[in-house]
């Protein structure tokens, strides 16, 4: 069997005495959606800071396409292909929807020291941001203001921000939180179409779009990794049910 | 500090209509000069070069401050650096002005060069606070240097000499030079602003996070706005040391600081004509308030507290209030 696509190996975190991520090691092959699920302050964002680089670890290995990444800014990972979407909402308000995914294009095309040529007359650009946007299905809103968009459409530009930076495995932090019904089918749709070309680790509190979409599941409690597994597989164990899926099906 | 310059940044729609703005701006100081002599008042053009100095100083100001978000309070320095290398070259016989625009250039690069890379480590207060003491260290420089004047200063012999030409001597030809210099001030930075590199730039003043995450990592950038800004303020401190034909470190105080960020709170910040008007204004205000009363800093401080009160976007925002600077689409 080749070697998984990422490989987290005993990742540690603490803050004072929690422990936030605490022994976590899991690996994501190439071309699944590898869904980490788990009740709230179990650890997933953090989890997810770690693996992008916005966080240190305390102790642990991240190993990307075989590299050693743990020591790497957020910035060299993107360039490996490592993207993150945000939980928050993370644009840039006063630059307009295109722009905003325009800016993540230039990021990796060319030299971004240039101080004369108008960057909004690049087509280049444009056109791949533009794609982006129809990929999410915004591409009517381009020339809105990205700080005058609704939460919806917030959520689905920060995933073509995401696209755009043309990522070979995407960490994606509650992609549907706050989104309407037919938003979120649309984002799920989505992510299936684009599981064919992009690596996705998903979380999410959403069951339904987890147990569609994921692969695998592993699932996150107090830091640790409780259970790892296909959805059924995960679904049906007892440690899981007790500790996060017996309260949801109750609710 | 986005707290800051999140509210009082101009969203970046209407550019043409800034343009406008600039262009309108730049006639009506060119007609100045010939208007000062039919009304028998040269005086006025000795006033409105002062006033584009501060332009262009204001200018410099706002694309760290209002386009990368970063609060210098120690931007006079380069002011100071632009005078006295005006006053050490001419000292050593060296009087033209192109070669000590290069040195002014050249000093005030390598100052924010290095000030900057140790004061971009800081965020926010700390930023203000470590630009205010590299600022305090260079005019404390000036002071104890006995040789130039120290805390008095020293004049020049004369003004600075164009290619060999005495353009500058008369107060019209350092008017239209420094009109020039203005306009190549604003054009510079209003593409650069626009540029991919200015993408970077306000980007990062919006989220730096959001720009790492796509691939950027700021502080060069950053850094480079730091020194370009520094350079151009360098070049507005040759024009005052050239203006007033004298040379103090009282050009690099922190008040003189603090005054170009009123300059820019008063206009706008992060729209460049914001910039522009509110040193103009400010300038015009000092000279013509002062007239009226030795007070005139009390007046001077009412006209702020209203801006800040009704006008956040300061005084390109009040016209854009008022739909007087709105955008032909």
């Amino acid at each position: 069997m080749t070697d998984a696509l990422l490989q987290v190996r005993n990742l540690r975190k603490t803050y004072g005495a929690l422990k936030v991520t605490n022994d976590v090691s899991l690996d994501v092959h190439e071309g699944e959606i590898h869904a980490i699920i788990g009740p709230n302050g179990a650890g997933k964002t953090t989890l997810i800071s770690q693996l992008s680089g916005q966080l240190r670890p305390d102790s642990g290995t991240v190993i990307y396409t075989g590299q050693d990444i743990t020591a790497l800014d957020m910035a060299a990972r993107v360039r490996m292909g490592l993207a993150r979407s945000f939980q928050l909402t993370t644009l840039l308000p006063s630059f307009t929807v295109l722009e905003n995914v325009a800016v993540a294009v230039q990021a990796r095309e060319g030299s971004s020291f240039r101080f004369f040529r108008p960057a909004s007359t690049e087509r280049a650009l444009n056109d791949q941001a533009m794609e982006c946007l129809n990929d999410v299905g915004l591409s009517g809103t381009a020339s809105r203001l990205a700080g005058a968009l609704s939460h919806g459409e917030k959520r689905q530009l920060e995933l073509a921000i995401a696209l755009a930076t043309r990522p070979r495995l995407l960490l994606l932090d509650e992609p549907l939180a706050g989104t309407g019904h037919e938003e979120a089918a649309q984002l799920v749709d989505l992510f299936g179409r684009l599981k064919s070309r992009v690596t996705m680790m998903l979380i999410e509190h959403d069951m339904n779009a987890v147990f569609a979409l994921a692969d695998r599941v592993s699932v996150l409690v107090y830091g640790e990794i409780a259970a790892c597994g296909t959805p059924d597989a995960v679904r049906n164990d007892a440690k899981v049910r007790a500790a996060y899926l017996g309260e949801e099906e109750v609710a | 500090m986005t707290y800051m310059t999140q509210t009082l940044t101009e969203p970046r729609a209407g550019l043409a209509a800034r343009l406008k703005l600039a262009l309108a701006i730049f006639a009506l100081l060119a007609v100045v000069p010939p208007l000062a002599h039919a009304m028998g008042e040269p005086f006025m053009i000795i006033i409105a070069t002062r006033m584009m100095v501060f332009a262009i100083a204001a200018l410099s100001l706002d694309l760290i401050l209002g386009h990368g978000a970063m609060v210098s309070f120690g931007h006079a320095a380069y002011l100071g650096f632009g005078s006295y290398a005006v006053a050490i070259l001419s000292r050593a016989g060296i009087s033209d002005l192109v070669l000590q625009m290069v040195a002014a250039v050249l000093a005030s690069a390598l100052f924010a060069l290095v000030t900057g890379a140790i004061s971009l480590r800081t965020r926010g207060v700390y930023f203000i606070m470590i630009t205010l003491a590299f600022g305090q260290m260079a005019y404390f420089f000036f002071v104890s240097f006995s040789a130039l004047g120290g805390d008095d200063g020293v004049a020049l012999a004369a003004r600075s000499t164009v290619l060999g030409l005495p353009l500058l001597q008369g107060e019209t030809g350092l008017f239209y030079v420094t009109l020039g210099l203005l306009i190549a001030a604003f054009a510079g930075l209003y593409l650069l602003t626009r540029s991919r590199f200015g993408r970077v730039l306000t980007g990062t003043r919006e989220s730096a996070l959001r720009m790492q995450a796509i691939g950027f990592r700021p502080l060069p950038y950053q850094l480079t706005a730091y020194v370009i800004s520094a350079a151009i303020c360098g070049v507005a401190g040759v024009l005052l040391a050239n203006q007033a034909v004298y040379v103090s470190p009282a050009y690099m105080s922190w008040h003189r600081s603090g005054e170009m960020i009123v300059m820019l709170v008063l206009g706008g910040v992060g729209s460049l004509t914001g910039a522009m008007t509110g040193a103009l204004v400010t300038v015009a205000l000092e000279e013509g308030l002062a007239r009226f009363s030795e007070h005139w800093r009390l007046g001077f401080g009412l006209i702020l507290v209203l801006v800040a009160l009704l006008s956040p976007g300061g005084l390109s925002g009040l016209l854009r209030k008022f739909n007087l600077l709105r955008d032909d689409k």
